[in-house]
């Protein structure tokens, strides 16, 4: 075997890699208040064709910046799935895991490296994921690896790493059920030490539909039956399982040039439009399999929406951040990358698991006892990769200036619970939740009475109301309540701007009073 | 048995380890035995906590004025002017001088609402103290709403980065248990380790109307240097705020009156909750202060209970008129 050039094409593969998994990480970690600046954070999940094709199917729009993801079917289309193994972050951490922990001699990394039947799920996962698309519920989040990726940094891996010293937040974010989070990505991460690249081999539904387009592609690798000597060199180091010792499953090959390195007979190479007979085009699909994978989206759709999650039953707990579509829309939109749940300074926006319906499984809502939120921000809606949350001004928020004729954008409304609350429960003076309460007048206001308590003292205090009318449902005062358990003061979701069918008042949120 | 007997040197080599792990399990079981009962721990529990913040006055003399008022529009010049009339920066802040300074970066406001320290207030005190030789300025709250929000929509942030002080966020390490030992608070924990680097600390709170206190002025500025279950202190407000006086001793304390929040206090957030106050007052005595403070807000410091509460205690005099006060127009 002749020695391998310093220079190759694999050296420049690592590199890009390295480029992109470094670049995908500090946009995680500048997705916060301060470091934000301009930096196009959201650049990873736009150029991701699944979400803009499955945003396109669920909302019939392609929001924004997801037209950028037509700049990823240029290389797809002419070099095959080059994503995964030269852009992918996920891809590179799976990988990087292989490399580090899979050590096992060579017959072994042969077999490991073998096309299996399982890799052909992945397609299942996405046909399943589009049809239910197509009905308006959008589930690719669940497992489109920028998605799932990016939420695992969010939810569980940057607050763990901040423990080591508080570098991350000024003060400590939490996340609910980041364990689960957090166990999802150590176990497909875990996966490699079994299956190499499982997860790019077998789960993920960018790699499946990046497959599909590969069919188009015009260069693929390609084995010269006359120099193999079939020694299967260029398996122990196949990241995709595409069989390039034989005819390559074109679907299947991440591009990643390793067999080139390997193979001792130069009997590979990177041919421009090669002998068709020499390749496996399509993926491995089976048509019935297929169909029966589109019915569990026909099925589970209907299932899922006769829940009622979105009807009657809906979850009163769940107040979506501001500006948010309504819920249906909502669900259309929302691809449970969690950047919302990233930026939100304040720690109040939480990944739900049930609490949003098996459909909202990851979206962002709003957890007062961890977080309230603040009044002058709009972050969220400025990351929002897909206007599930849009993007507004401060001003249209506030419903001042331009936008006085909409009304301030409510979240919910708060209420008493008189029998937890300080002063109407126990004579005790409190109205925390009328010092922060930010509307000007305040939604909360009190009243001054006085009381007899159980040992005849006369005493005078305030007990506080809310108007509804003025409040936002911004929680601060639920979050200050110092009743800390089950707070006095708890926001619910009726009232809010984004759903006429939720509403409280008769009228519009505009003719709340306020000062000028 | 069968097989070769064992050699002494491995019975000593086997046995002896067996018997270095017993012993020291036995040690290390014996060095962590906690033999206290549940009041023991619980009694240790309570009694933890540091010592007291030390005084941050200066001795300047008895006819020193207590309290200076400058009127007039620009605030450098009200800073400068009210700090000029009280004896000059330099009788404060010596040389080399660490000097905290706490403004009010409670809310996430821009400084036009009056919620907040007005940043040009901040500026002008902070360049005195460089003026006066100060070694490093810090700019220190722990607000309610989400700090570097705060700091930063404030425009306490870009004032301080401006002039070259350092703002320190409150962040959990930088806590610890103090000793106030007040009527009300005992122990509680504090924004304690920029205090601790600190020879001079200076309040620099907004005049601001309080929904529950009836205003927020330079007494209950220093909420801001506590931590912990903050929501509990409404529960007996006026306690609290006459404690703040006893727990901390400021060299000064600025009342920035440039604007005043006159309704819908603390918080604000409409420009006609605010009015022009044209007014900085300096002074020493943090009771005469916010008593003229209040007269400030058209409202009578005979109903403001927490005064009278810090008078009866002797941490200061509501009767400013009383003391060496001195006032001055400026343009």
């Amino acid at each position: 075997m002749p020695a391998m050039p310093f220079l190759r094409i694999t050296r420049a593969r690592w590199l890009s890699q390295l480029f992109f998994l470094g670049l995908f990480l500090f946009f995680a970690f500048v997705t916060q208040f301060g470091y934000l600046k301009g930096y196009p954070v959201s650049l990873f999940l736009e150029v991701d064709p699944l979400v803009a094709v499955a945003t396109a199917l669920t909302a019939h729009a392609v929001y924004h910046g997801l037209l950028s993801s037509l700049i990823l079917l240029i290389p797809t289309l002419f070099l095959g799935r080059f994503f995964c193994n030269w852009v992918c972050p996920y891809g590179t951490l799976h990988q990087v895991t292989g490399w580090l922990f899979n050590r096992r001699p060579p017959p072994a990394r042969i077999d490991s490296n073998r096309y299996r039947r399982v890799y052909a799920l992945k397609y299942y996962i996405l046909l399943w994921m589009l049809v239910m698309a197509a009905f308006g519920s959008l589930q690719v989040g669940l497992l489109d690896p920028l998605c799932l990726f990016f939420r695992s940094v969010t939810v569980s891996l940057l607050p763990a790493l901040d423990m080591a010293g508080g570098w991350i937040y000024l003060r400590p974010h939490s996340h609910q059920l980041a364990w689960v989070v957090g166990l999802i990505l150590v176990g497909l991460v875990a996966a490699n030490l079994i299956i190499p690249r499982f997860f790019c081999r077998a789960l993920c539904p960018l790699g499946a539909s990046l497959g599909l387009l590969s069919r188009f592609s015009l260069w693929r690798i390609d084995r010269d039956p006359a120099a193999c000597v079939d020694c299967d060199l260029c398996l122990p180091r196949c990241e995709g399982a595409s069989d390039p010792h034989t005819n390559l499953r074109k679907s299947e090959c991440f591009v990643c040039f390793n067999c080139l390195d390997d193979c001792p007979h130069d009997a590979l190479r990177f041919a421009f439009l090669p002998d068709l007979m020499r390749e496996v085009t399509g993926p491995d699909l089976q048509a019935r399999r297929a169909i029966f994978a589109g019915l569990l989206g026909v099925l589970f759709y209907p299932f899922s929406r006769r829940s009622g999650d979105l009807d009657e039953n809906f979850a009163k707990e769940v107040v979506r951040p501001p500006a948010s579509v309504a819920e249906p829309e909502f669900l259309e939109r929302c691809i449970k990358c969690d950047q919302c749940i990233r930026v939100c300074p304040t720690n109040v926006l939480q990944p739900a698991m049930m609490e949003a319906g098996v459909e909202g499984i990851w979206t962002p809502v709003l957890n007062m006892r961890m977080g309230y939120c603040e009044l002058n921000c709009t972050l969220c809606g400025q990351v929002c990769p897909t206007g599930a949350i849009q993007q507004i001004a401060i001003a249209q928020k506030l419903g001042v200036g331009e936008f006085a004729d909409l009304g301030p954008v409510k979240i919910g409304t708060a209420f008493y619970d008189r029998g937890r609350c300080l002063p109407w429960a126990m004579d005790t003076p409190c109205v925390v939740c009328e010092e922060v309460c930010p509307t000007s007048p305040k939604a909360i206001y009190s009243r001054e009475v006085e009381i007899v308590t159980r040992w005849g003292e006369r005493r005078v205090l305030r007990q506080p109301y809310v108007d509804p009318q003025l409040c936002i449902g911004c929680g601060i005062c639920e979050h200050e309540c110092p009743v800390v358990d089950y707070r006095a003061i708890r926001v619910t979701a009726v009232g809010e701007t984004r759903s006429p069918d939720r509403s409280l008042l008769l009228g519009t949120a505009a003719d709340a009073p306020r000062s000028t | 048995m069968s097989g070769e007997p064992i050699r002494r040197r491995d019975f000593l080599r086997r046995a002896g380890t067996t018997g270095l792990v017993a012993a020291g399990a036995a040690l290390g079981g014996a060095w962590l035995h906690d033999q206290r009962r549940g009041d023991g721990y619980f009694r240790q529990q309570r009694e933890a906590a540091a010592g007291r913040l030390p005084s941050y006055r200066v001795d300047r003399g008895s006819q020193a004025p207590a309290m200076a008022v400058a009127r007039g529009r620009d605030p450098e010049a009200l800073v400068r002017a009210a700090f000029g009339a009280l004896g000059g920066m330099d009788q404060l802040v010596r040389p080399g001088d660490v000097v905290v300074l706490k403004p009010n970066v409670a809310f996430d406001r821009p400084p036009a609402l009056g919620a907040t320290t007005s940043p040009a207030v901040l500026a002008a005190v902070a360049r005195l103290c460089q003026e006066a030789g100060a070694g490093r300025v810090l700019v220190v709250d722990n607000p309610i709403n989400q700090p570097e929000g705060c700091f930063h929509k404030s425009g306490i942030q870009a004032a301080a980065d401006a002039v070259g002080a350092e703002v320190v966020l409150p962040r959990p390490a930088a806590f610890a248990p103090l000793r106030i030992d007040g009527e009300v608070l005992t122990t509680w924990p504090m924004l304690y380790e920029p205090l601790a680097r600190a020879h001079k600390v200076i309040g620099i709170a907004p005049l601001k109307d309080h929904n529950l206190c009836r205003a927020s002025m330079t007494m209950k500025n220093w909420y801001g240097l506590l931590g912990g279950r903050r929501n509990q202190f409404h529960q007996r407000i006026h306690g609290i705020v006459a404690d703040f006086p006893h727990m901390i001793q400021p060299t000064a304390v600025v009342l920035d009156a440039t604007r005043i929040l006159m309704r819908n206090g603390p918080t604000g957030g409409s420009l006609s909750d605010v009015a022009a106050g044209d007014t900085v007052v300096v002074g020493t005595d943090m009771v005469a202060v916010d008593t003229f403070g209040y007269g400030l807000l058209g409202r009578d410091p005979a109903e403001l209970e927490y005064l009278h509460r810090a008078e009866a205690r002797g941490l200061g005099s509501t009767r400013w008129r009383d003391q060496v006060w001195r006032e001055v127009q400026v343009g």
